[in-house]
């Protein structure tokens, strides 16, 4: 193993506590998608990975999950066991709900442990249904369950609420929040939602170039609100980070009152 | 009284009125209603059997060429009585049962062979597709030169008929397994012999199921053929050997204890489906 030049590797990094990345290059072709990327998460924080698509956000977590080797010439520390929950449930649907959370367990009463996850996800009525018959927030709250019943230390959620509908997406951010205050796993959150990384993470890291360009800290209290003062201001900032401008509150009152103004007269 | 609140009180009892009618209809009035609607769909061949009925009768159809439906099924009853029946059933039953396994478990091995890893597929597949253009049936004077006229050429050629389509279908299916499947298997620990068993063979086996009822069919065929090969037992001797004497009556036994033999098969491999395939939207619905 090579530690690349000019980045300093703290023996304290490699505790296999939390996450540690060093000088991860991923080509695919011509397109450098990660360029010397280094990354950092500590120990039980939960951490919001957005950029635009195409960035490499999936392909950084994919080389986190270990589903993708990661080249030999970069260093990739990550806690085990790692869970993972995908944009789509991937439940196997030859198997009841247990079986699949139950999935590659190698202890005496998987069915128990099974139960005791489904239980937590609200899922205990669902265990011996078939796949097919669950709904998309049933299901994904399945693959939750199959990612938890691992007591992961790292837990890494591919956009795993992105197929869902509105209100599901509320419950499930609550369910989320829940689990890791329980839990305590080091979290990394795909997403491109930016109220969804203000709502759920202690820091948003946005992937850009290659690199993580903008890494910033969200120190609103939970549970969060978007009635929250610093709210918007931290969707704005992330929102520039990604490119998209959003106009001003401030002016845009004024231009409000101006038109008012105009329609009184 | 205008026409239109007759129109709206007709409208309004339509529903209760109908639901009485058939409440108060006595009960074998209502059974021979359900009898005649399902026996429309075989109306028309109880009318053909009686018309070949009333031809052999006449004299129009000489037993040479066709025997009476009434002396095949006298015949039938005396060869089920006799034992005679039963004994080639037997033998014949045999020949496929074994047959069938032999072929259904090479062609399920080659099948996984070659499809999961990619050598195994060069070394597998060509051969398969080449040997499966073949007519198999073709291959009888080979067979008879090779294993003589024992059990072992009819054996072999049921064998060998039944091998290609659970080999197509199953090769089919663990190649369209969905890979993301595959890949959450393995973030979640299965090893490769864990992946096999909980992933690809169970995500082919909608696929191959559908090959093992085509090779069932295929089964039958060669059998009939094997069967025409210097046999002294089973169906396809009894139908032979009815030749040989004019006995249509007999040769049409055999022919429906063939047809039957392949009904019960496919309903054999039809429950196996339902059983096996419960997790199906189309089978969960149900």
């Amino acid at each position: 193993m090579t530690i690349p030049q000019g980045d300093f590797l703290d023996a304290e990094l490699l505790d296999r506590e939390g996450v540690h990345v060093r000088g991860l290059t991923r080509r695919f072709g011509a397109a450098t998608v990660l360029d010397r990327l280094n990354l950092d998460l500590r120990p039980g924080e939960f951490v919001a990975l957005l950029g635009r698509s195409g960035s490499g956000k999936t392909t950084l977590l994919r080389t986190l999950a270990g589903l993708d080797p990661a080249p030999s010439d970069a260093i990739v520390a990550v806690p085990t066991p790692t869970a993972v929950v995908f944009q789509e449930p991937r439940l196997l649907p030859w198997k009841r709900v247990w079986r699949n959370v139950a999935l590659g367990l190698k202890d005496a009463a998987p069915r128990d442990r099974a139960e005791a996850a489904l239980r937590e996800v609200g899922l205990a009525h669902r265990l011996d249904a078939w796949p097919v018959t669950l709904s998309g927030g049933e299901a994904q709250r399945a693959a939750l369950a199959r990612a938890l019943v691992r007591s992961p230390r790292l837990l890494l959620l591919d956009e795993p609420f992105a197929a869902l509908d509105a209100l599901t997406r509320i419950k499930m951010h609550g369910l989320v929040t829940e689990l890791w205050r329980a839990h305590a796993p080091t979290t990394l959150l795909v997403t491109h939602d930016v109220d969804e990384a203000v709502l759920l993470a202690d820091r948003a890291l946005v992937l850009d170039g290659g690199r993580i360009a903008a890494d910033i800290a969200i120190d609103l209290p939970r549970p969060r609100r978007h009635a929250h003062p610093h709210f918007a201001a931290l969707r704005a900032r992330l929102l520039a980070e990604l490119g998209v401008e959003v106009p001003d509150l401030a002016e845009e009152e004024q231009s409000a009152e101006r038109l008012l103004a105009g329609l009184g007269a | 009284m205008s026409v239109l609140s007759s129109e709206r009180g007709a409208r309004a009892v339509a529903t209760p009125t109908l639901r009485r009618t058939a409440a108060s209809l006595p009960f074998p009035v209502v059974l021979t209603k359900v009898a005649l609607a399902g026996s429309r769909r075989f109306a028309s061949a109880v009318i053909l059997v009686l018309l070949w009925q009333a031809a052999s009768m006449s004299g129009l159809l000489s037993p040479r060429t066709l025997a009476a439906p009434s002396s095949i099924l006298a015949t039938a009853w005396g060869l089920l009585l006799s034992g005679e029946l039963p004994y080639h059933l037997l033998v014949s039953l045999r020949r496929v049962v074994i047959g069938l396994g032999l072929g259904v478990t090479t062609g399920g091995l080659l099948a996984i062979a070659a499809g999961l890893s990619r050598r195994g597929e060069d070394i597998v597949d060509a051969p398969m597709q080449m040997l499966r253009t073949l007519p198999f049936l073709a291959l009888v004077p080979l067979f008879i030169l090779w294993f003589g006229i024992g059990e072992v050429p009819k054996i072999g050629l049921v064998a060998l008929g039944s091998t290609f389509p659970v080999y197509l279908t199953l090769f089919a299916g663990i190649r369209g397994v969905d890979p993301k499947l595959v890949e959450a298997g393995r973030v979640f620990g299965l090893d490769q012999r864990g992946l096999i068993w909980n992933v690809i063979l169970p995500g082919a086996l909608p696929s191959a199921l559908v090959g093992l009822r085509y090779s069932l069919g295929v089964a039958w065929l060669s059998l009939v053929v094997a069967e025409q090969i210097n046999a002294t037992a089973g169906i396809g001797y009894l139908i032979n050997d009815a030749r040989d004497f004019l006995r249509t009556d007999v040769i049409v036994v055999g022919l429906l204890v063939y047809a039957l033999l392949g009904l019960l098969a496919d309903a054999l491999v039809r429950t196996v489906e339902r059983r096996a395939l419960a997790w199906r939207p189309s089978l969960v619905r149900n």
